[in-house]
């Protein structure tokens, strides 16, 4: 336990002194998300329909943009191998990484989600129940992320592969969380989404750092 | 006890090195020296469990190196080209992080001022020199505690200074149990009697 809050501090530390990379992915998401607006007619219900998809997939993609520095950085200045050699299993210093990592990409996005929700003219009523299934969402997609960062360690330019390897894996999430959002914009009752994304998150978690801390292994090899 | 057995390692049709044997016993220092290429780096990596030989194994007390149980696995410390500084934190803080990773406790105050490095160790490490990265380096070597050291050329980028004083460290830790393979291209600086040299 001491070695996963010495590894995540460190990382958010590391995080926090280049803060200007933080903010990539938020400027991204709010560009594409006030891009649909502008595209389509602000007449009738058109954008309330598609709002929801387009919050989720922009999430998606967003967090996507950040990925490439969850262990290219550790692996090119040999933190690393470290890391590996040393007495810890490699699967604590693994999920230290990714909950940081979770911390300072997604947790703003989703955080940013309530406020750009309203140019879709999405009821604030419905805003808790959206934000709520990202969060559920969100481990499951940093360990999905993660074990696509890790299986391209070897590669020099891994950012574009990744995102063909990991978004595919994203519709159950897509899925689950959308219908989430519009059973509430409905005011139906949203349990049954909600609860298979956290079960998918239960898995995601303690499955994922085992693949993952694999994947890193072979990666350095 | 560091043991490799029938090493072989193949790079496609390329063989680097093949029936490779050796032990190497408490108070024993193996310099491993061959020209660029020769499979030095490789041999490290294997002896730390970082890379797989195509053939062969090696053994750290009996155990396989890939598979040590954690309490053997403090016992190894590898430092390679890679000096493994974050380049964001500080001198100190990446050395506490060093020391919290081995479960050591980050006892600095000496250790800097025998590296010479009491002046840096507020700085971010993107503002130190080759030399002093190195000299980094040596300091979470020491951090690490580690009975067994595995250093790919240490010396790179070192002033002579700094060198006297690895060479120093080296004798010391052998001469109080302590194994070390060294790859090195100068082994006159490192050797002694009953230095096992491996030759590439």
């Amino acid at each position: 336990m001491r070695v996963f809050n010495a590894v995540l501090a460190r990382d958010l530390r590391v995080a926090f002194r280049r803060w200007s990379e933080l903010a990539h992915p938020l400027i991204f998401f709010s560009i594409v998300v006030t891009l649909f607006p502008l595209a389509l007619s602000p007449e009738g219900s058109q954008l309330r329909d598609i709002g929801t998809g387009v919050l989720w997939v922009a999430t998606f993609l967003s967090s996507l943009l950040a990925l490439d520095g969850l262990f290219r950085g550790d692996a090119d200045d040999g933190s690393l191998e470290q890391l590996i050699l040393s007495p810890v299993p490699l699967t604590i210093a693994v999920l230290a990484k990714v909950v940081a990592h979770a911390l300072v990409t997604l947790l703003p996005l989703i955080c940013l989600v309530p406020f750009t929700a309203y140019t879709f003219n999405i009821p604030s009523a419905a805003l808790p129940t959206l934000v709520l299934a990202l969060l559920l969402a969100a481990p499951t997609l940093s360990v999905l992320v993660a074990l696509g960062a890790a299986l391209t360690i070897g590669l020099r330019r891994g950012g574009s592969i990744v995102g063909l390897l990991v978004l595919p894996l994203t519709s159950p999430l897509l899925i689950f969380g959308t219908r989430a959002t519009d059973l509430s914009i409905n005011g139906e009752p949203t349990a049954a989404p909600l609860l298979l994304l956290g079960a998918l998150a239960a898995l995601a978690i303690s499955l994922g750092p085992l693949a993952i801390a694999a994947a890193v292994k072979v990666g350095l090899e | 006890m560091l043991c490799g057995r029938e090493l072989a390692v193949w790079r496609g049709e390329r063989c680097l090195f093949e029936q490779l044997h050796f032990e190497l016993g408490s108070q024993q220092l193996a310099l491993l020296v061959g020209a660029n290429g020769s499979g030095k780096t490789t041999l490290l990596r294997i002896l730390a469990g970082l890379a797989l030989p195509t053939s062969g194994t090696v053994t750290w007390n009996g155990v396989a190196v890939s598979e040590l149980a954690a309490e053997a696995r403090r016992e190894v410390a590898y430092r390679g080209h890679l000096e493994a500084l974050k380049r964001d934190l500080t001198v100190a803080e990446n050395l506490e992080f060093h020391a919290a990773l081995w479960g050591r406790e980050p006892k600095l105050e000496g250790l800097l001022e025998e590296l010479k490095l009491v002046q840096v160790a507020h700085m971010r490490a993107r503002y130190l020199s080759a030399g002093q990265r190195r000299r980094v380096a040596l300091a979470m070597l020491h951090l690490s505690g580690a009975k067994l050291w595995l250093l790919d050329e240490p010396t790179t980028n070192l002033d002579g200074e700094g060198r006297a004083l690895l060479v120093a460290w080296t004798r010391r830790h052998v001469d109080s149990g302590g194994l070390a393979v060294i790859a090195t291209h100068q082994p006159e600086e490192f050797a002694t009697r009953g230095t096992l040299m491996i030759e590439l």
